[in-house]
């Protein structure tokens, strides 16, 4: 717009009275126009963008997120890359020792049973899988931490494994930490040359450090290290670290340690977990792990549409897993349905409301308006008590011999439920707009098309009802959109044949907890409200819905 | 932004405030979270009450229990968590010790021994069955049926549910598969102890469905605890499923015609959690309130307003009569020796992992 306006001023270098070019000046001015109109705007868009927009692209972000599972088994994750899934083998042991590094860390976070729920939405059984191998993996390599320490007392004692492991001015620091003090902990400093001799054990003690010091906030010199840096340092020095060229503090017990540990007992990683469970020695879980090792999947997208990720690329569930797709048909039959039973009923409604004298149109206005008044659980509930077998309905039926008291109709907990009473709900956002537009409609055109000759149903149907089409498009959209999305009626009138998308995806998020599969599930759902809106645009033009006068 | 400010500065100086009044270390206010309705009311009467007049703590009511797992998860999320005791089912107190956002408690340490000295994790023997998990009551998910409409031979096994030609009409089940596959499986000629084994294989949740679908059409499936008891009193339904104390308020309290079904009912657990995450001041508080509310003499007493029976062993003597109507409550406690003939123990471990897989396959059923 900026541009536009200041075109007529760039053939000539025209000077605003302060001296600049009259171009400048003008933008200068409609900027400040602008921004005026952005401060204005303001409070409302910050509240819309923190409380609207953020939220939900917060939520749809879930559909595809996936971190937690290479942020768990950051190890296992990367040396699974390179495992042949399609084989029938599960991977070797040195997979099996990046799990138990991984899974140690893990519990001691308390991090691996939220894994464990988050792959049982992929594979039924992990979550137990992971919380029965959670509680044995501390004693796993505890074969390990007892032979250092039988060696070796010095082997026992947390502190000693700071002198070795840490700078002496480190140390000095962290013996003169006070936790009272509520200071930070001064942060563990590995000797280089112990990182260098020793970088596995280096590394998970630097991870142990850490968690003791920044998760527990416990004093770093009272902490024994855990079972995983004694394995690490047998695999150094089985791994032939040159401990002779080592003269620091330890060194002497490195020597004794390196000497002795040809002569350890060892752990068989891939039998100790396969004792948990046997399921550590199927390709099932490794297939699941490794195909929901990226930091972003698909997968939440797919099970949505009845799919499944697996090895060989995506693919369609069991028959009798099928769920998803039958019920977004459904949603938007139904939606349908109930746009075009609101039609038939609300048309003459607005009709009669628009043609009557004022006095008697805003009385019988009250009465449209009134159950848009009462509460919706109220209103749902109200409709239990009227459809039910000895309901209302059924019994007036039966009382004027309609139907026969032992085959009363099913009215409720089934798809009619459904329809009946969110039309009713419904009704008045379809009979607004139709009376307003209706109202606009001067009713001498009908006469004159009358005087001209046509019949009533000529003059209602050539002339009348193309006017009031506008006021059906704002009332379906409005109606469908609502129905499209809605929860509550379907939920306690709907049984199990007139539920909706919306009463699954409240599942996924408060029973369930499975969010990334909601998330993908209302994503599709806002997908097809905005494509439907696009046709809706391109067929009938959105130019063509009026709201009101 | 100044208005923001002193709001904080307000907030700020109010819970300041607030702590300072607190005795010794201890949050002056909390927030107990719970299902509403009568049960809150019984353990506003037995906990609560007496707990304020001990302490002089305000306690909020907060009515979110049902959906307490995903509310905790989102507050979790947020890095504010404004709960400090939830009442959760034994299943979501699971999930929410998997998750990491329940306390872990050690019950010698944070529970009150039982009065002769026995320690609580004696007492609540097997019921401990999460390390974040303190049982409070032990109901049962069973069957009530109108007398009036069950002819003259009243039903004894939980099989009537599927004799639709002994007992014609419809029935109200709850719309998962928990508890309906099993009694599926028990009705079908699998043995009790089998049942979990044989609903482990896709063949027997097939089968359980299978069942199920021979009374598919006389089937009302219920989503709210108050469902069956409702549908029964209008006879919408001849039976159906809830939990003890929904039906014994509808037999006793409101004198329906309705019986109840004592076989085969599902053991299950209700008790406390103590969201993790919590400031020192508000732990101190909630381990204080969860000490003093699950000693045997406190759970004994709810049971005076509500027909549930207390998780300890040491509570069980102590159970007396109904506040209001003054009858005795042992007969109608799902521990009583004569209700719990022929109970079914409800498998905890095995829904944490299956519930996602069968309730798929249990909802495809379902739409078709």
């Amino acid at each position: 717009m900026t541009d536009n306006t200041a075109n007529t001023a760039s053939d000539g270098p025209m000077l605003a009275a302060d001296g600049t070019t009259l171009k400048s000046s003008l933008n200068r001015a409609l900027r400040r126009q602008k921004l005026r109109a952005l401060m204005l705007i303001a409070p409302l868009l910050i509240f819309v963008l923190l409380t609207f927009i953020a939220p939900i692209a917060d939520m749809l972000f879930r559909s595809v997120e996936n971190q937690i599972v290479s942020e768990t088994l950051p190890r296992t994750t990367a040396a699974l890359a390179d495992w042949d899934a399609t084989g029938d083998t599960a991977p070797p042991e040195p997979v099996f020792k990046d799990l138990y590094e991984d899974m140690f860390i893990a519990k001691e976070r308390k991090l691996h049973t939220r894994l464990g729920s988050r792959l049982n939405y992929e594979l039924t059984g992990v979550s137990s899988l992971f919380r029965k191998s959670g509680r044995k993996v501390e004693d796993m390599g505890e074969v390990y931490q007892d032979q250092f320490e039988d060696l070796n007392k010095f082997w026992k004692k947390g502190e000693n494994w700071n002198v070795l492991m840490g700078t002496s001015s480190w140390l000095a620091a962290q013996n003169a930490w006070d936790k009272a003090s509520k200071t930070a902990q001064p942060t563990l400093e590995i000797k280089p040359e112990i990182a260098a001799l020793l970088p596995q054990t280096a590394q998970m003690f630097t991870l142990f450090a850490e968690f003791v010091q920044v998760d527990e906030n416990d004093n770093l010199a009272k902490e024994d290290p855990w079972a995983i840096v004694y394995s690490a340092l047998y695999d150094d020095l089985t791994a032939g670290a040159n401990v002779a060229g080592y003269s620091g503090e330890g060194a002497a017990e490195l020597q004794e340690a390196a000497a002795a540990v040809s002569s350890f007992e060892t752990v068989d990683f891939t039998a100790a977990f396969t004792k948990i469970d046997k399921d550590w020695a199927s390709v099932d879980v490794w297939r699941t792990l490794q195909v929901y090792s990226p930091e972003f999947t698909a997968g939440y997208f797919l099970n949505a549409v009845d799919m499944q990720k697996t090895i060989d690329g995506p693919e369609m569930r069991p028959e009798n897993e099928q769920l998803y797709l039958k019920l977004f048909v459904r949603t938007l039959f139904m939606s349908l349905v109930i746009t075009g039973s609101c039609i038939l009923l609300g048309y003459p409604v607005g009709f009669i409301l628009a043609n009557l004298p004022a006095r008697t149109a805003n009385l019988l206005m009250i009465l449209v308006l009134l159950p848009f008044w009462t509460s919706l659980l109220v209103r749902t509930s109200a409709w239990k008590v009227m459809l039910q077998q000895q309901g209302v309905v059924n019994d007036t039926l039966v009382w004027l011999g309609v139907v026969a008291d032992d085959s009363r109709l099913a009215l409720i907990n089934n798809q009619t439920g459904t329809i009946i009473a969110m039309t009713h709900i419904l009704l008045p956002f379809m009979i607004l707009p139709l009376y307003s537009v209706m109202k606009t409609i001067p009713p001498s055109y009908l006469r004159a098309a009358k005087s001209l000759g046509a019949t009533n149903w000529t003059a209602f149907w050539r002339v009348y009802f193309p006017q009031s089409v506008p006021g059906i498009g704002a009332g379906s959209i409005l109606v469908f959109i609502l129905s499209i999305g809605y929860y509550i009626t379907p939920e306690i009138v709907g049984g199990t044949t007139g539920t909706f998308i919306s009463n699954r995806i409240a599942y996924h998020i408060s029973s369930s907890l499975n969010w990334g599969l909601a998330a993908a599930l209302g994503a599709i759902l806002l997908a097809v409200v905005l494509g439907l809106y696009w046709a809706y645009d391109r067929i009938v033009g959105i130019d063509n819905v009026k709201l009101g006068g | 932004m100044k208005m923001t400010k002193a709001l904080l500065a307000t907030t700020a100086l109010t819970v300041a405030a607030g702590m300072a009044s607190a005795d010794g270390h201890m949050a002056s206010e909390m927030t107990i979270v719970s299902w509403g309705g009568a049960y809150s009311n019984s353990q506003q009467k037995a906990y609560h009450d007496p707990y304020m007049e001990k302490t002089g703590v305000k306690v909020i009511n907060d009515e979110s229990s049902a959906e307490a797992v995903a509310k905790l998860r989102a507050m979790n999320e947020a890095g504010n968590v404004t709960w400090d005791v939830v009442d959760v089912v034994a299943a979501d107190a699971i999930r929410l010790c998997d998750e990491g956002l329940a306390m872990e408690i050690d019950p010698d340490e944070h529970l009150a021994a039982a009065p002769d000295g026995t320690s609580a994790a004696d007492d609540f023997g097997d019921l401990l069955v999460s390390d974040c998990f303190i049982p409070q009551i032990v109901y049962s998910t069973t069957f009530g049926y109108r007398t009036d409409m069950v002819g003259a031979t009243a039903p004894t096994s939980v099989c009537a549910v599927f004799d639709t030609e002994a007992y014609p009409g419809k029935r109200s089940l709850e719309k998962r598969p928990i508890n309906n596959m099993e009694w599926a499986l028990i009705c079908d000629g699998v043995a009790k102890d089998d049942v979990y084994d044989v609903l482990e294989t896709a063949e027997g949740q097939q089968r359980a469905l299978d069942k199920l679908g021979t009374i598919k059409d006389d089937v009302i499936w219920w989503s709210a605890g108050a469902d069956t008891p409702q549908l029964l009193a209008d006879g919408e339904v001849v039976m159906g499923s809830t939990y003890n104390g929904r039906l014994f308020s509808v037999i006793e309290e409101q004198k329906q015609p309705v019986a109840m079904l004592w076989d085969a009912q599902v053991f299950d657990l209700d008790g406390w959690i103590i969201p993790a995450g919590l400031s020192d001041e508000r732990k101190a508080r909630a381990l204080d309130y969860i000490m003093f509310a699950t000693d045997t003499q406190r759970l004994a007493d709810q049971a005076k307003y509500i027909s549930y029976g207390p998780a300890r062993a040491s509570s069980a003597p102590l159970v007396g009569q109904h506040a209001d109507l003054g009858i005795d409550m042992a007969p109608h406690m799902p521990t009583d020796p004569n209700n719990a003939k022929n109970t079914f123990l409800y498998n905890y471990e095995f829904w944490a992992d299956y519930r996602d897989d069968i309730d798929a396959k249990f909802q495809a059923w379902l739409a078709q």
